[in-house]
């Protein structure tokens, strides 16, 4: 019997409160981030990424003592991101009791800091998030840049060399978001799933676009993902965590029931 | 009196999901996470933690002299459980960081998934969506190869919650656990009043938390 492939909520969370987002913007309350990761706990979820998209810096201290609090009661891995700059971010959410962050414009900025991150804490608690979007003309070959700033900043940076020079400097993990079906609900985009997936030995976590568990399935078997993350088909009682790994199940994909 | 638990600290990683795993068990237990040897001295039960890089586990270990703590632990007959980069602490030696020496409670060494024979023939037989990547991460199959107390109530092939790029390549006797990832590696250990996991059970939800209470309840023998 094979490693199961992980199936992940995800938590956007801005001032305490789990937000969702259409394409970045858009913002809907999905509730207490406590109470939802407890939620997803019990439903059976593998793993829970909270997000912490909170734009200023004094409200950061809400996220530890968040993450804190979650950690106290659920007793799966926990990822957190956003705002991750410097190796005592990481050391603070850590001691909070995250068990990985994830990092994403800050090693845009300073690569390096992926390789002290890793030396220092292990490459096992850095995960690299990378929010790709699909440019270049519809004939040729498909590409895709990576962007910054929750979507907002080009950086010119082509996606899977990006992917493979994040774990060559120790990344343990690539979360992979598609900024072009993020929001959507029209599924992964799962050719630039499967371009990185097969470009990197680590992990990687499809994410982005799913409307329905079919798309959960179609991430794995045809992106090679390693994990499925997804916050809003969860968020709104739309299927349980149940319910999609039964649907991953019935298509012979290996799930922790 | 109040059950005394050490959680050993020596500056290497998130040990407080091991506190407020045994705090979620049983709210009555007194949790110290520590690196003073007294205090361990005094535990009833000892855990030997570790996450990252075994090099700079080892390093630390020497310099706050957590070798003579783990040792003399062992030597009381306590219970001690040695989780994930703890467990492989305690073989003769790692692969890992161009080869570091470990404790060598446990005979034999820690390897690379990615560098074995066995592991790379396999991974290039899987199709797309079932090639191994390297952390082994996530949540596998544990069959249990021998009795134990610390298997108590838990289903044989429960999965458990593993994250490592090494694992542990040991004599028979010494073990309790096999896990198949392209090969099928020594996933926990047991040898008199200890017991090893490359798993980390305050990650592992029900079974996890089953293995902690059951590590609590036990008094070292088998």
């Amino acid at each position: 019997m094979p490693l199961a492939k992980r199936i992940i909520p995800c938590l956007d969370v801005d001032k305490g409160r789990v937000v969702k987002g259409v394409q970045f913007a858009d913002i809907r309350d999905a509730g207490d981030p406590v109470e939802v990761a407890k939620k997803y706990n019990q439903q059976g979820a593998d793993e829970i990424t909270f997000l912490d998209i909170t734009a200023s810096h004094e409200d950061r201290a809400t996220t530890a003592f968040t993450v804190e609090k979650i950690a106290a009661e659920v007793f799966i891995p926990l990822t957190v991101g956003g705002g991750i700059r410097e190796l005592d971010d990481i050391r603070n959410m850590l001691n909070a009791g995250a068990d990985k962050v994830g990092i994403n414009s800050a090693a845009v900025r300073k690569p390096e800091f992926v390789q002290r991150a890793a030396q220092r804490f292990g490459s096992q608690c850095i995960v690299v998030a990378i929010d790709a979007k699909s440019v270049g003309a519809a004939e040729a070959p498909k590409r895709w840049e990576i962007f910054t700033h929750g979507g907002r900043k080009p950086t010119g940076i082509d996606a899977v060399q990006w992917a493979v020079k994040m774990a060559d400097y120790g990344a343990g993990e690539i979360l992979l978001t598609s900024m072009d079906q993020d929001g959507t609900k029209d599924g992964f985009d799962l050719s630039l799933t499967r371009a990185i997936s097969e470009a990197v030995p680590i992990p990687v976590i499809a994410s982005g676009g799913v409307g329905t568990l079919q798309h959960l399935a179609d991430g794995v078997l045809q992106g090679g993902a390693d994990a499925v993350l997804a916050a809003s088909i969860f968020h709104f009682g739309e299927y349980s965590i149940a319910q999609a790994k039964a649907h991953l199940h019935a298509q012979g994909i290996e799930v922790r029931i | 009196m109040k059950k005394q638990i050490a959680v050993i600290d020596y500056g290497m990683g998130n040990l407080h999901s091991v506190a407020s795993a045994l705090m979620c068990i049983d709210d009555k237990l007194d949790v110290r996470v520590t690196g003073d040897a007294r205090q361990i001295a005094e535990a009833d039960h000892v855990i030997f933690p570790g996450v990252g890089a075994i090099g700079d586990c080892m390093a630390e270990i020497r310099r706050l002299n957590v070798d003579a703590v783990v040792a003399d632990t062992i030597d009381s007959g306590k219970p001690l459980l040695a989780i994930c980069v703890g467990m492989q602490a305690l073989m003769q030696r790692s692969d890992e960081n161009q080869g570091v020496d470990c404790l060598g409670y446990f005979p034999g060494e820690v390897k690379f998934f990615a560098d074995n024979a066995q592991f790379k023939q396999n991974n290039q037989a899987a199709r797309v969506s079932e090639k191994m990547k390297v952390p082994h991460m996530g949540w596998n199959n544990l069959e249990q190869t021998i009795e134990h107390p610390l298997w108590h109530n838990i289903d044989n092939a429960a999965r458990f919650y593993f994250v490592h790029s090494y694992y542990v390549d040991t004599q028979p006797e010494c073990v309790a656990g096999t896990c198949e990832y392209g090969l099928c590696f020594s996933a926990a250990l047991a040898k008199r009043s200890v017991f090893a996991t490359q798993f980390h059970p305050e990650k592992s939800h029900q079974s996890g938390l089953q293995l902690l209470k059951n590590f609590i309840q036990w008094n070292g023998t088998c």
